[in-house]
């Protein structure tokens, strides 16, 4: 017990006297969750939009009103011709164009129905993708009120679908975001260091030195872990503070539920580092190893793709990372306020995790030493 | 099991190979208790690997050795509390300082500075005014000297060092093995490699290394005495012309500012060089280089 609490010691030392690490680990993951929920905006607006209205009605005017007040679109210019509607959307200035037909409002009054062609610029899929359909509710939105004003008996009839949408109101993407922004800086942090550090004592040789003295494995090994853990929770503390104060989200769910989780997750993450570390010889090795995962991690986490969305074989990446299963319990309680019994298949994937990764990463390093 | 062996450390038929490479063959020899030993070859000759295998950091592919009467293998446990260990790359945590560094180790080895501190006392006063700045801040000789206090502090029966003055300067390099002396005194045995045959005369015996095999084992003086020419030392206005054409008749190699010849008689040596100008011929006695060399030539 004496020999741990002196390699705790030890480690907190060298820890806080590295004045390039200490940013790294306090600094950088605060400076990142003020900017990158600000920047990871997935709100389209400002939508530029060129009109060839070639019917120049009342009712065409109406709906370019419509468009115009709808805050999301901002009508570029009218063009005569498509021809040149399309200039602008090869010179970057529209984004979508509307082409609304002659006798418009004379077909639609006379026949009750009138196709108005839409063309979007799928450089950007999510702006052309979002725009579409906003557009398109908006034409249904003002169909509807045309048909109320032209057949007011009829209005009645047909499915009007209402949605809400719960645990998240407004849409508003940094209550999605941040919670998961969270956890990825903590994994970046941890991972990192934790995968650095033991490789850092292989490349200056101290662990040789280590090996000689009658300390044992476990000894050193719950050295190097305690004191990462014990960052991951303070890191995650901070950013828990961060968007409480910064963007008002405060956990609906139980906070012991969350650190646990979270506590059983650094063990996962810290066991990973440490496998790194077992099959590195250098840090520059072990950092881009750990990156090439890491980034992996990130980009399958659910984060920005839904994981549902994935074709199967993405769906299978994403189950292997642990990193997953903390977004989606993070969002969980954060959001939703979910209880254990919610998060309990989450959790147990979570110890398999942590169980497999550090019996790996303890079996190699034997073998290795 | 503690066995009172007279001897500190054994190695018998000791192999270990890496992939294709053969770091040490079949590899047998032993050290005394209280003795002071020198492993002595150039770089690449195994000594590392030896050592390595000796603090338990390395499997051996096959043979058995042991450390104060404990297997490498079996009982590395015990070994670890009963050695000391330099490696020959300064090895310590470059940010924590010296004093740091030492309650560390001392710590890990279950004991306490002061408990040890008159083992130390000689050397650690050299660097004690140095005692709250970091290692990796330290000159060559201190640093040298704070992993030599490291390896020291659980009073180890057996010390071992790996090439500890390579990279020293001379001076440094006198007081070191001074060091050495004195500890041997306190009936610490000491296993010490260097690739430094001036050295060699210092140990109580040597193992003289190449590629993996010991060449001659002995104490330094017998090595010597066992040199089966007369050895010339000979010097001339043309010492490039001269070496070629003497290593026509017998081996001859730059030492110093002579050339060593040997296997060709004085007679026969002074009629070979009569071309030359300033001739100097001498005869020397054959110091461990000379031996290491001459067993060299024997064994390709």
């Amino acid at each position: 017990m004496r020999t741990l609490r002196f390699l705790l010691e030890k480690e907190f030392k060298q820890i806080f006297r590295d004045k390039g690490l200490l940013p790294v680990i306090f600094i950088m993951p605060v400076i990142q969750l003020l900017i990158m929920p600000l920047a990871a905006n997935f709100d389209v607006k400002n939508i530029n939009l060129a009109v060839i209205d070639h019917d120049h009605s009342s009712y065409s005017q109406q709906l370019l009103s419509k468009i115009g007040s709808s805050g999301y679109f901002h009508i570029t210019g009218n063009a005569a011709s498509f021809p040149e509607a399309m200039k602008q959307i090869e010179s970057e200035e529209a984004d979508i164009i509307i082409e609304i037909p002659a006798n418009f409002e004379e077909q639609l009054i006379k026949e009750g129905a009138e196709p108005i062609y839409l063309a979007a610029d799928a450089i950007n899929g999510t702006k052309a993708g979002l725009g579409s359909s906003y557009l398109n509710t908006i034409l249904a939105d003002f169909n509807s009120e045309i048909r109320m004003k032209l057949l007011p008996q009829q209005a009645n009839t047909g499915i009007d679908i209402r949605s809400s949408d719960w645990f998240n109101p407004y849409l508003n993407y940094r209550i999605y975001m941040v919670p998961g922004i969270l956890v990825i800086l903590v994994t970046m942090v941890c991972g990192f260091i934790a995968a650095l550090n033991i490789v850092k004592e292989k490349e200056v040789g101290t662990i040789e030195q280590i090996n000689v003295t009658p300390v044992k494995k476990w000894e050193f090994i719950m050295g190097k872990m305690i004191p990462f853990w014990i960052i991951g929770m303070i890191d995650f503390t901070i950013g828990l503070l961060i968007a409480r104060l910064v963007y008002g989200i405060i956990p609906v769910g139980n906070l012991f539920l969350l650190y646990g989780f979270l506590s059983v997750y650094l063990v996962a993450l810290l066991g990973f580092g440490l496998l790194i570390s077992t099959y590195s010889d250098t840090q520059l090795q072990a950092m881009f190893v750990a990156f090439f995962f890491i980034i992996i991690f990130i980009l399958m986490s659910g984060l920005f793709i839904s994981v549902d969305n994935m074709p199967v074989w993405g769906k299978v990446i994403a189950r292997l990372s642990p990193v997953t299963y903390f977004i989606d319990v993070m969002r969980m309680i954060i959001l939703k306020g979910s209880g254990f019994s919610d998060i309990k298949i989450p959790l147990l994937i979570e110890i398999a995790f942590a169980v497999i990764l550090n019996g790996w990463a303890i079996f190699n390093y034997r073998k290795t030493a | 099991m503690p066995q009172q062996s007279s001897d500190a450390v054994t190695l018998n038929n000791i192999t270990k190979t890496y992939g294709e490479t053969v770091a040490v063959k079949e590899l047998s020899f032993s050290v005394k208790r209280g003795e002071l030993f020198g492993l002595i070859g150039p770089d690449g000759a195994g000594k590392s690997t030896i050592f390595r295998i000796l603090t338990t950091l390395l499997l051996a592919d096959s043979g058995v050795a042991t450390v104060d009467g404990y297997d490498v293998v079996k009982d590395y446990r015990e070994i670890r509390k009963r050695v000391g260990y330099m490696p020959g790359k300064f090895s310590l945590y470059q940010d924590l300082t010296i004093e740091e560094n030492l309650e560390f180790f001392a710590t890990l080895f279950g004991t306490t500075v002061t408990e040890n501190y008159s083992l130390i006392k000689d050397i650690y006063e050299q660097i004690a005014p140095f005692k709250t700045r970091r290692a990796g801040k330290l000159s060559g000789g201190m640093k040298q000297k704070l992993a030599l206090c490291c390896a020291l502090i659980h009073r180890p029966e057996v010390l071992f060092l790996d090439e500890p003055t390579t990279g020293v300067d001379a001076v440094s390099r006198k007081e070191f093995w001074e060091m050495l002396q004195r500890l041997k005194q306190q009936g610490i045995t000491i296993v010490v490699s260097t690739p430094y045959m001036d050295e060699a005369d210092l140990c109580e015996r040597i193992a003289l290394m190449q590629s993996g095999s010991i060449l001659s084992i002995d104490t330094p003086a017998a090595i010597k005495q066992a040199y089966p020419d007369e050895l010339y030392a000979v010097k001339s206005g043309n010492m490039h012309q001269l070496l070629k054409e003497l290593r026509a008749y017998g081996s001859c190699y730059a030492f110093g500012e002579y050339l060593h010849v040997s296997g060709i008689s004085e007679n026969a040596l002074a009629g070979y060089v009569k071309e030359h100008t300033d001739v100097v011929i001498k005869k020397v006695a054959p110091g461990v280089e000379d031996c290491f060399i001459r067993l060299l030539l024997k064994h390709e």
